[in-house]
């Protein structure tokens, strides 16, 4: 039952772009003589300069971000956050990934991998795991994107607020996996 | 705060490289990585010009007011500075419904557009506002209904045990994080004047 309305739903979501890219200047030509093509164009301009305006911020962060992961110190820190956290019932197997997680995408993609092929996509460790990936993004990333691109470089509660919820997520990522999968 | 967290992480870096022997990967990430991010930005051009092309035929035909109308309760409340019918608002929906459906791709430019338009009602233009830094929580929390491609790939027929969970959990860290926003921003070193 929850199959086939996940199926339908991951089906449906394929016609959604094409749905949005086709419908959109539809209604906007045949309902409000919208001149689609000029619009389109004059809109898209800013395309560029937008994605041009976000590299030095880019550049910033995932330097910082890739050198910390280079150098080993995520798993210095991993040594000394796992006891204390497998008192408190959190998979130690999950972790690396739920530090990752707000570091870096294609890191905590990697993580994700290896703790599938480890211990099999039907074990509670890749289920938490995959929970983790999906319920949260890569909150430095988006923070540098999204900042950069307007060139706001005072970011006030936005990291705290943002590892608060990384947190909760994680630790929610956990508790339902155990409640509603085992 | 970002000039602490900078500096730290590639303090840190360094020390750690020199103590675990990793100093190379350390200088080849830092420079691979500045490779990395100038290949992302200009990935994005295309996907930017696009999206942001077929937001404004929406925004000329008055689609984005008609959908930030429907919205408004939940969207004054989050976003009380933004005016109920400012574009910025429209933006905001528009990017939130994009991520709600997994469609990534979309919502980046969608979002980065309704920066703009935030930045507009900014008096402070280096300094993020409540509604960017509540903006940015909704969407580093992630609303997602989709479960993301790559996890299904990785899943085969699992990933359909994980929808649920993967919903409540997103739900919690979204709540989380509004929470932590409202929170914070009342507080005096979380200040415009304070700002860091």
């Amino acid at each position: 039952m929850i199959e086939s309305i996940i199926e339908s739903m991951n089906n449906g979501a394929r016609y959604i772009i094409p749905l949005l890219i086709v419908g959109i200047p539809l209604y906007a030509m045949a309902i409000k003589q919208v001149k689609v093509y000029e619009v389109f164009v004059e809109g898209a301009k800013d395309g560029f300069t937008i994605a041009i305006r976000i590299i030095p911020y880019l550049v910033a962060i995932l330097v910082a971000l890739g050198m910390f992961r280079a150098s080993g110190a995520l798993d210095i820190l991993l040594n000394f956050l796992s006891p204390a956290l497998n008192f408190v019932g959190f998979p130690p197997e999950n972790l690396p990934l739920a530090l990752m997680r707000p570091l870096s995408g294609s890191g905590s993609l990697g993580l994700l991998t290896d703790l599938i092929n480890e211990h099999g996509s039907d074990s509670l460790y890749a289920k938490i795991g995959a929970t983790m990936f999906g319920s949260s993004e890569t909150t430095f990333y988006v923070l540098a994107v999204y900042f950069g691109s307007v060139g706001v470089v005072r970011s006030r509660h936005a990291i705290p607020a943002g590892l608060i919820g990384d947190l909760v997520g994680a630790i929610a990522a956990v508790f339902f996996c155990k409640l509603l999968l085992t | 705060m970002l000039n602490y967290i900078w500096l730290g992480m590639m303090v840190i870096s360094l020390i750690a490289g020199i103590f675990t022997g990793r100093i190379d990967e350390v200088t080849d990430a830092a420079i691979n990585m500045s490779k990395t991010a100038v290949e992302i930005s200009i990935g994005l051009i295309g996907i930017m010009a696009l999206w942001l092309g077929i937001m404004k035929i929406a925004e000329k035909s008055g689609l984005i007011s008609i959908i930030a109308k429907v919205v408004k309760p939940i969207t004054v409340r989050l976003f009380p500075d933004v005016p109920p019918d400012h574009p910025a608002m429209g933006s905001i929906v528009l990017n939130m419904s994009a991520n709600i459906l997994g469609l990534g791709n979309a919502a980046t430019p969608l979002g980065l557009k309704a920066m703009e338009q935030l930045q507009e009602l900014n008096e402070q233009k280096d300094t993020a506002t409540n509604s960017m830094v509540m903006f940015l929580a909704i969407n580093t929390s992630s609303v997602q209904l989709i479960i993301p491609a790559a996890v299904v790939a990785l899943m085969g027929a699992t990933a359909s045990q994980i929808f649920l969970t993967t919903i409540l959990a997103t739900l919690c860290s979204t709540i989380a994080a509004v929470i932590a926003v409202k929170f914070f921003e009342k507080m005096k070193r979380f200040s415009v004047e304070n700002a860091s």
